[in-house]
């Protein structure tokens, strides 16, 4: 009961918020899009919660509602939009296509979750998820155990994959240097 | 079933009393705070000078290098946290400690090029 009452707050939390980050309600400031950004973010770290994804959920706060936002951020300031650029915010057929393909795509999602129990594995009750996972299953030593015994190579895969980004951050920023 | 969520209830509890709190304060500004605007309240204040320019001026990119170096290295103390808490562990097993620890030195050595690449590029320096 507890976490089917969280699940649907998240959820519905996630899922508006990130709607309110597409199409702001009430006006085009982009500070206010970035701000619904975070509190999508928090929701979807209580999702993982659910989940007993205990270090990820840490760890989408820290990196997405802590660094990746500063980004976003930054590039707002940096563009710098008034409301001359923004324009009036008008309706058009994009918009009205957009919003039935969205009205698809939740109900769809709607109908996938109310039918998701069946998809469980054989005998497990869908009433108590930690008998699905091992014990200390997302802990911050688990998650370790497993980067450094089994997934060695992504990892140091990850050390050239942000090296490129330093690179590609430093060649962008300073080409007319 | 609850039981498993139980390190999350305190968190759970702070975040309602601080949506609370917020929603109830900002509720209560809104109906009880007398609002009288006129265009003077309106202008920035700036020691009694009246405003020149607009505010919204472009901030520089090097604020923006500033802000995506910062992310680099945050990814990687994310991946050195799970290490140093699994560290000992590694250690006492004689097979993978010289693994383990060559893994995350590789990895720090990777990143510290790119450091140095910056450096030499002058991405560091302000001007």
């Amino acid at each position: 009961m507890f976490e089917q009452v969280m699940f649907w707050l998240f959820g519905a939390g996630a899922v508006v918020t990130a709607g309110m980050v597409v199409a702001p309600p009430f006006n085009r400031n982009p500070v206010h899009a970035a701000l619904a950004l975070i509190a999508s973010f928090f929701c979807m770290a209580g999702l993982y919660m659910l989940l007993l994804a205990h270090l990820l959920a840490v760890l989408q706060i820290l990196v997405y509602a802590g660094a990746i936002m500063v980004l976003f951020l930054f590039v707002i300031m940096l563009l710098n939009l008034g409301d001359h650029e923004l324009g009036k915010q008008s309706s058009s057929v994009g918009q009205m296509i957009g919003l039935v393909a969205m009205a698809f795509v939740t109900s769809k999602l709607v109908v996938t979750l109310a039918t998701s129990a069946d998809s469980l594995p054989h005998g497990a009750d869908p009433a108590a998820p930690e008998a699905l996972v091992r014990d200390g299953f997302g802990t911050v030593a688990t998650v370790g155990d497993a980067m450094f015994r089994h997934y060695l190579v992504p990892f140091e895969l990850t050390a050239i994959l942000l090296l490129i980004a330093v690179i590609g951050a430093v060649v962008l920023a300073k080409r007319n240097l | 079933m609850i039981e498993i969520y139980e390190p999350y209830i305190p968190v759970l509890l702070i975040a309602m009393i601080v949506v609370v709190l917020a929603g109830v304060i900002l509720l209560a500004n809104g109906l009880l705070g007398p609002k009288r605007p006129t265009r003077l309240k309106g202008i920035p204040y700036e020691s009694g000078v009246d405003p020149v320019d607009s505010p919204r001026h472009r901030f520089s990119v090097k604020f923006y290098m500033t802000a995506i170096l910062f992310l680099v290295f945050d990814l990687e103390v994310v991946f050195l946290y799970p290490w140093a808490v699994n560290y000992n562990g590694f250690l006492a097993d004689p097979g993978f400690a010289a693994t383990a620890f060559g893994s995350m030195a590789a990895f720090l050595v990777i990143l510290a090029l790119g450091l140095f690449y910056e450096y030499k590029r002058g991405a560091m320096s302000w001007d």
